[in-house]
């Protein structure tokens, strides 16, 4: 039996001829201490490419790129094909776990100074590598076909309008047309199904192809710097005297590692399900508030702080410096020390960049910034606010509520947060600074001197000059109540 | 043998081939590079920027903003539900009307109108307009987009077909006067 295989596998070889090259590839020799769990990301994201394309091979055998009917495919996929939910949800966090994955990867390489020489060329695919990941996220997350999707797709195209001169070009070509419509999702799909991850497994190739021929980066020892005279010398000594070859010494973590990501992408399929789709791709249905998916909430809510003027420029040239900034890493410090204990700057910019993603991906879970469309119709005024109020108070109460104040502004904790909180607005605001900005707006909120009559502003003052905590007094002009005393006093010696 | 400056047979050959092949790329090229702009390139402004009715003027009462509903008069047989559209219509008295886009200026979410505030407001990201479409709050850097109507007939109608973008050239076109206003 074994002599049947051997004579198989020779006569296979003789006209293939690959044993040779793969063997040398198997036993190149790695440092030693590269065999590290921080050298299994690279292998991991591989793996999880791998699990896309066979469950997006699966998909596609139901999925119908139509806009008139892929929201149905999706459906019959969650509801009506045998574990179509699985594969779905499979494609989906896997999907998220690549792209977190491919950042993390990213994360070491930069930090193990694994992109300076000879290793330039490699780290810049790599960031090629990372923007068609996250093109395969945004297209991917098009094709499910919802109302997300379909807003997303909306905000994409006021984006790539803001180009001058060229923006609407860009719109027409991105939509396939004047509206987001059949031609639309049709790209989308091309893009998702061939295009990018045709290019993606060109690259791909490339970069490990990269990998084997420059070898691995080595441990990072502080104090050992990279010079490009002498490096490759350096890095080949270092192989002879202390490797060991590829397999088995290093790459049974990468194999470890790559099943146990394979598990807690199904375990998250398993438990969390597949997403969405969520309503009806139906533009006639305005009651929707899109969110992008995760990985692009941060966009979002950057999106909402950044102030007006600066938001063009900033989403324009914003990409474009990055990746510049990323492409041109390698050459801006190609050499000299790798380990991250000497490169205090490169720790805390990592660090920087992970609390603003992570800060904005918090707020634009809870969107602070969004009115809350139902508070004035569904959030009740919390009874404290209310006792031993006057009649005028209470109507006050109802102006607040029925002109959708309460979108913005909270009481009692619930209600918009847009606005400041108002439950102690009496403390920071006099009356009439209360009526000023009510009736003329300012900071960010509209002006109410249209909308409102002088009763409603009246009593909707009246209710606002009660919301102080019992142990602070409201705020007070001292000079009007010395006007206005005096006044007093002089009307009252006058009846006197 | 060739001397160094001398080209062989074989050689002229490859070169012709090439340059045939250069040749047969760029005569391929127009229709595929046409085909791939057709979006852009195809001069269909009269089909989708045509008149659309949106309902007679009796369905909009005077004072008061409503949603209406209209098929877009570009349309693929592909397109489903996405050809339809809304807008928010203003009969201000008369004939005297404004039709907004629903999609905010600031980056095209669909924007609610609350009647007893009198103003538009977008769940995105809590960019507010007036009753008249002007900027109240938010990131939004102008108005809504206002349609063209006329009113013929007793009939509505608005030029629309085009996804509003603050880069679109209709852009422009949404903050003229209507063509019938006073």
């Amino acid at each position: 039996m074994r002599r049947l295989i051997t004579e198989v596998g020779e006569w296979f070889d003789r006209r293939l001829q690959l044993a040779a090259p793969i063997r040398e590839v198997v036993e190149h020799p790695v440092p030693r201490n590269t065999a590290s769990w921080f050298y299994v990301f690279g292998s991991a994201a591989l793996t999880v490419f791998l699990l896309q394309i066979a469950t997006g091979i699966l998909l596609a055998l139901i999925y119908v790129p139509s806009a008139s009917e892929a929201w149905s495919s999706l459906q019959a996929l969650n509801h009506d094909v045998t574990l179509g939910w699985f594969i779905r949800a499979m494609h989906g966090w896997g999907s998220n776990f690549m792209v977190a994955i491919v950042l993390i990867h990213m994360v070491q390489v930069f930090l193990f100074g694994a992109y300076k020489f000879p290793r330039e060329l490699t780290w810049i695919v790599g960031v090629f590598l990372l923007l068609m990941t996250l093109g395969m996220a945004f297209s991917g997350q098009v094709l499910r076909f919802d109302q997300d999707a379909y807003w997303g797709l909306g905000i994409g195209a006021s984006i790539a309008s803001r180009v001058p001169i060229a923006g609407p070009m860009i719109v027409k070509l991105m939509l396939g047309g004047p509206i987001i419509a059949g031609a639309t999702l049709s790209r989308f799909f091309a893009l998702h199904v061939f295009v990018i991850p045709g290019m993606l497994i060109g690259f791909v190739c490339l970069h490990l192809l990269m990998v084997l021929k420059l070898g691995i980066n080595e441990w990072p020892m502080p104090g050992r710097l990279v010079k490009k005279t002498t490096y490759v010398a350096e890095y080949h000594e270092l192989t002879k005297r202390n490797g060991a070859p590829f397999v088995p010494y290093a790459v049974w973590k990468d194999l470890f590692f790559a099943g146990f990501i394979l598990l807690a992408v199904a375990a998250c399929a398993l438990y969390f399900g597949p997403f969405g789709p969520t309503g009806r791709p139906d533009p006639t249905i305005i009651q929707t508030a899109p969110k992008p998916d995760y990985l692009f909430l941060w966009l979002y809510g950057l999106l909402s702080y950044l102030p007006p003027s600066m938001e063009t420029p900033a989403l324009l040239i914003g990409p474009v410096v990055v990746i510049a900034f990323l492409v041109l890493l390698p050459f801006l410090s190609g050499e000299g020390e790798k380990s991250w204990r000497r490169r205090p700057i490169a720790v805390l910019t990592i660090l920087l960049i992970a609390i603003i993603l992570g800060t904005l991906t918090h707020l634009a879970g809870y969107t602070p910034w969004s009115p809350h469309m139902n508070a004035w119709s569904g959030d009740p005024v919390p009874q404290q606010f209310l006792r031993g109020s006057t009649a005028l108070e209470r109507q006050g109460a109802l102006v607040f509520q029925v002109k959708q104040c309460r979108n913005c502004h909270s009481l009692g904790e619930s209600g918009g947060q847009r606005g400041p909180a108002l439950d102690s607005v009496a403390v920071r605001l006099t009356q009439d600074q209360l009526i000023r900005q009510v009736i003329q707006g300012g900071g960010n909120m509209p002006a109410y001197g249209k909308n409102l009559s002088p009763a409603e502003t009246t009593a909707l003052v009246a209710f606002l000059e009660t919301l102080h905590p019992r142990t602070q007094a409201p705020a007070r002009d001292a000079s009007r109540d010395m006007v206005l005393g005096e006044e007093r006093d002089r009307r009252q010696g006058s009846q006197r | 043998m060739p001397s160094e400056n001398s080209i062989s047979r074989r050689g002229l050959f490859m070169k012709l081939g090439i340059l045939f092949n250069g040749l047969v790329a760029s005569a391929l090229a127009a229709p595929l590079v046409g085909f791939l702009l057709s979006s852009v390139t195809r001069g269909r402004a009269g089909a989708y920027l045509s008149w659309v009715p949106l309902g007679r003027i009796s369905e909009f009462p005077e004072g008061e903003t409503r949603l209406a509903t209209f098929r877009n008069p570009y349309v693929a047989p592909t397109d489903g539900k996405t050809a339809d559209t809304s807008c928010w219509v203003r009969r201000v008295e008369g004939e005297q009307f404004q039709v907004f886009a629903v999609n905010c200026a600031h980056l095209g979410c669909p924007v609610r109108w609350f009647a007893q505030s009198n103003l538009f407001m977008c769940p995105c990201h809590g960019g507010a307009y007036y009753q008249d479409g002007s900027r109240a709050s938010g990131p939004p850097e102008r108005g809504l987009f206002e349609y063209p109507y006329k009113v013929e007939n007793g009939l509505v109608t608005i030029q629309a077909g085009e996804l509003p973008t603050p880069g679109s050239p209709t852009a422009a076109l949404f903050g003229k006067k209507p063509p019938c206003a006073g």
